[in-house]
């Protein structure tokens, strides 16, 4: 709640979004997406924070190959409770929550969201699902990974499932709802002008992101009262006992958590697709491409989850299928990447710490999509799957690449959101900290997940070989924690002592950046009326003579 | 500590050299990939850099080269694809003469029974240069049978058999891993396979104080009182199980199937589920009466009175869900391993 703290610099002072109204239940009685998503950004800071500490000590219990920091019962429940915090109740609402909620209405020249009060509704769906599954952690904590594959986490562990299965099922509503509430107003609320083909493409992998929201979330739900069903009153769902299939779970868990990895990634790619237009001073190349291609992702997102069960004892012909819908759902992301690389020709290019960050999403997401083609291919995935290659493959997308994304978006409208500058020189060298760190972290885990070391082992004392690539890992997750420490540091520095920031400080394209810094209430002080195509750099750019120039 | 430092998995069977030339063909073509897009990146970055005066050429796109890098790389992806397809078959293929070896996971050891009688607990000895086929299902919660040196793994599940097959190219000690998580011990779910050389093996297996499997199974199978229905020598209210491995049988819902590994275990534990046609559902479920082990047994008897050959499905698609009749209460789950709730 820090910002509510901003100290009044002039004598007279605009009224903004931050300022019209003061006081705690100001905040948690808002229905403006912008304060919404300031709840958002510090929950989700909390949890991002809690499920890095579960990462720091797992790293420092793979220091030594010998079991020797924690018992195993409790490193079982470290990679379960941050698998959890982090897919569930970080990367999920990281982007669409915080600056989705921010900027959907902006970008599109609306007030607000279509339901301003669901919008609240879903913060505290997801504040409800948080403190339960604190309370969780807290008393006990769950050991099934946050896969909880049956009949492990139906018949066999006794740790409080069904606790982080209703916490999970609540805060899947809050992801509902924020998706729900996209959906609408990105169809019901464009400003006059603002048509489909104008659109940011932020907007368009947000909407892509909606539709799996909307229709992937309530599967992972339905599992979960299924899972709940079957521990309490043995159905025989899951049971093969009972005549049920525990792969039946699996075909059920996949179908919502690989959709999930586009929740997380597309927003993401909608995050970098904003930000190298603008650092380059140029439109994006290909703007239906990379538009399309968000759609085409979201689609056959649905139909690759199989590819997670290839060694499950599923038939090999199903295997074939889903290994080929996997080379399928590539082709887009490829094309996002070359469309995005397309773009810097011929540019503009600055070295601001958000285009940091997007080169490092580009590299980053490169890797993590190179090495799902190892993945994807069904010889191979046979030898790598549940090792540290697939570990070390969806961390490259889900942190190389998602959260590298949200850090870039994070600083790109830093100034737009808190009306400050962050301090460049801080924020290019955390850039560089978290890209150094990552690949330090877990370069090496593609090599020890080749070399054969099983995921979610607590102790290898029996392969002390996998040790130096274990400690190199171990080193880079530190360098890691202190690239991510920065940026929290000098953003909340920033706010009390930042250097106010114009309405444009990038002479950025977007509605967003028409208004005032940080907005008013409302947005706009009249609504826009839109006569121009998204990422028209080449006006913005235009010598004063010939064009207005809309920087102070 | 560096001189016990790889970077690379010893490659010890035959699927493991197709393994690791697909590997290396990935890496290439991937590390290509990345050199271009990187290249392309630092190069357009320094290239293009903000200059004074020098302001940025607007390009729309080119529908032409949108083609090209969706057209080329799905050709690539293509290559893979079929590339690993063909390795995944192979692996997934046993021979239809390979050793065969029944396993049996639980939390948190793997239970090894071969086909002449020797057990073993977290260690398989085998021969260098034969197939092997590991016939494996768990009594609790799902496993996965991996071997880095072979580049296989392959799921255990509770409830049925899965198969996984290997041939075994060079002498040594290599790791057994569990790869699915299984609860609190799941790294010490670890194990050894010993390759040894064909005459260390034979004296191996004639160390064996027990008899083959398919005799104890066909103890069993007189002492529960099995050979009363289904006889040999005249018709029973029980099919004639002679010579019925490998062959096609009809069901009573009309639905014809291969008798397997898998077909066969599921009619000892639920007889009602895939009933043969002709017969009535009067076979009592076995379930809770016999262990994994004993199943394990009475399969490999009913193989051993079958003259066709052995080879089975990879993996059979699941049991029909259908079939709750004749299936029994959880508690009575042998060997003791407690089901909490």
């Amino acid at each position: 709640m820090s910002a509510t703290n901003v100290v009044p610099q002039q004598q007279f002072e605009r009224e903004t979004y931050l300022n019209k109204v003061y006081g705690m239940w100001s905040w948690l009685l808002t229905t403006d997406h912008k304060r919404i998503a300031l709840l958002y950004l510090i929950s989700i800071t909390f949890f991002f924070f809690i499920g890095g500490f579960f990462a720091l000590l797992i790293r420092l219990e793979l220091l030594t190959p010998a079991g020797d920091l924690v018992q195993a019962d409790t490193y079982n429940k470290l990679f379960t409770q941050h698998g959890m915090v982090m897919v569930f109740f970080f990367l999920i609402p990281s982007i669409p929550a915080v600056l989705g909620n921010f900027l959907v209405p902006m970008m599109i020249g609306a007030k607000d969201l279509a339901f301003p009060r669901i919008n609240l509704l879903s913060w505290y769906l997801y504040i409800i699902g948080g403190v339960i599954m604190l309370h969780c952690m807290m008393t006990g904590g769950v050991d099934t990974g946050w896969t909880f594959y049956v009949p492990f986490s139906t018949n066999y562990t006794n740790t409080k499932f069904v606790e982080a299965g209703i916490a999970i099922f609540i805060a899947g509503f809050s992801s509902i709802l924020t998706g729900l509430n996209f959906v609408v107003t990105i169809h019901r609320m464009r400003a006059p002008g603002m048509t489909w083909s104008r659109l940011p493409l932020f907007i368009w992998a947000h909407y892509a992101t909606s539709i799996i929201q909307l229709l992937g979330t309530p599967v992972i739900a339905i599992t979960i009262v299924l899972v709940a069903c079957e521990r309490a009153l043995h159905l025989g769902i899951f049971d093969p006992r009972l005549g049920g299939d525990p792969l039946l779970f699996q075909h059920l868990f996949w179908f919502y958590s690989h959709p999930a990895v586009y929740i997380m990634i597309l927003p993401s790619m909608g995050v970098v697709t904003e930000i190298i237009p603008c650092f380059s001073r140029k439109r994006i190349f290909g703007y239906s491409f990379v538009a399309f291609s968000s759609i085409a992702i979201a689609v056959f997102g649905f139909l690759v989850w199989a590819h997670h069960m290839f060694v499950a004892g599923m038939s090999v012909y199903a295997g074939l299928v889903f290994s080929f819908l996997s080379y399928a759902v590539a082709v887009p992301s490829a094309i996002k990447v070359f469309n995005w690389t397309a773009t810097l020709y011929k540019g503009s290019i600055h070295y601001d710490a958000p285009m940091l960050y997007a080169f490092g999403f580009l590299g980053l997401f490169t890797i993590g999509g190179l090495t799902g083609l190892f993945l994807a291919a069904l010889g191979i995935n046979v030898h790598v799957t549940d090792t540290y290659f697939v570990v070390a493959h969806f961390h490259y997308i889900m942190v190389g690449g998602a959260v590298m994304g949200y850090l870039g978006g994070i600083h790109f409208w830093w100034p737009k959101i808190s009306g400050k500058l962050y301090p460049e020189g801080w924020a290019r060298l955390a850039a560089l900290i978290v890209f150094l760190g990552f690949n330090l972290t877990f370069f090496p885990q593609f090599v020890l997940g080749y070399m054969g070391m099983p995921r979610r082992y607590w102790d290898y004392s029996h392969m002390p070989e996998f040790q130096v690539l274990n400690v190199l890992s171990t080193a880079g997750a530190t360098v890691l924690g202190v690239g991510y420490l920065l940026p929290m540091i000098y953003l909340l520095w920033s706010m009390r002592y930042g250097k106010p920031a114009s309405d444009n400080p990038w002479n950025a394209a977007g509605l967003e950046w028409k208004t005032s810094s940080p907005p008013p209430t409302d947005n706009f002080k009249e609504e826009p009326v839109v006569t121009w195509e998204a990422y028209n750099y080449e006006e913005l750019d235009a010598p004063p003579q010939a064009l207005e120039v809309p920087v102070g | 500590m560096l001189n016990n430092f790889p970077l690379w998995p010893e490659s010890a069977s035959t699927i493991a050299h197709r393994v690791d030339a697909l590997y290396i063909f990935l890496l290439i073509v991937a590390g290509m990939m990345a050199l271009l897009i990187c290249a392309l990146v630092i190069y357009f970055a320094a290239r293009f850099r903000s200059r004074p005066g020098v302001r940025a050429e607007q390009i729309e796109g080119s529908n032409a080269l949108e083609i090209t890098w969706s057209v080329i790389p799905f050709l690539v992806f293509m290559v893979i694809f079929a590339w690993g397809a063909v390795v995944y078959f192979q692996e997934r293929t046993p021979p239809t003469d390979a050793t065969e070896v029944y396993v049996v996971a639980k939390q948190w050891m793997w239970k090894v029974e071969h086909a002449e009688g020797q057990r073993e607990i977290n260690e398989l000895h085998v021969p260098v240069g034969r197939d092997v086929k590991l016939i494996m299902t768990s009594q609790d919660v799902i496993h996965s049978f991996f071997v880095p040196a072979f580049r296989i793994k392959q799921d255990v599940l509770p409830g049925r058999y899965t198969v996984e097959w290997f041939h075994a190219t060079k002498p040594g000690t290599y790791h057994l891993f569990c790869a699915e998580y299984c609860g609190t011990q799941h790294s010490g779910m670890v194990g050894s396979i010993v390759v040894l050389e064909p005459a260390q093996y034979e004296a191996w297996v004639n160390g064996s104080p027990n008899g083959p499997l398919s005799a104890t199974g066909e103890k069993m199978f007189a002492e529960l009182g099995c050979s009363s229905c289904h006889r040999s020598d005249m018709p029973g209210r029980g099919p004639n199980l002679q010579g019925v491995f490998g062959k096609p049988v009809e069901l009573a819902d009309g639905r014809t199937l291969t008798v397997d590994e898998n077909y066969l275990r599921e009619s000892i534990l639920d007889p009602g589920s895939k009933r043969v046609r002709g017969f009535q559902p009067i076979m009592p479920t076995f379930q809770g009466l016999v262990t994994e082990e004993q199943v394990n047994a009475l399969v490999a008897y009913i193989k051993s009175i079958s003259t066709a050959g052995t080879r089975i499905g990879a993996n059979a698609m699941p049991s029909a869900v259908s079939a709750s009749e004749g299936s029994v209460s959880s508690a009575a789950q042998p060997n003791g391993n407690q089901v909490q709730q």
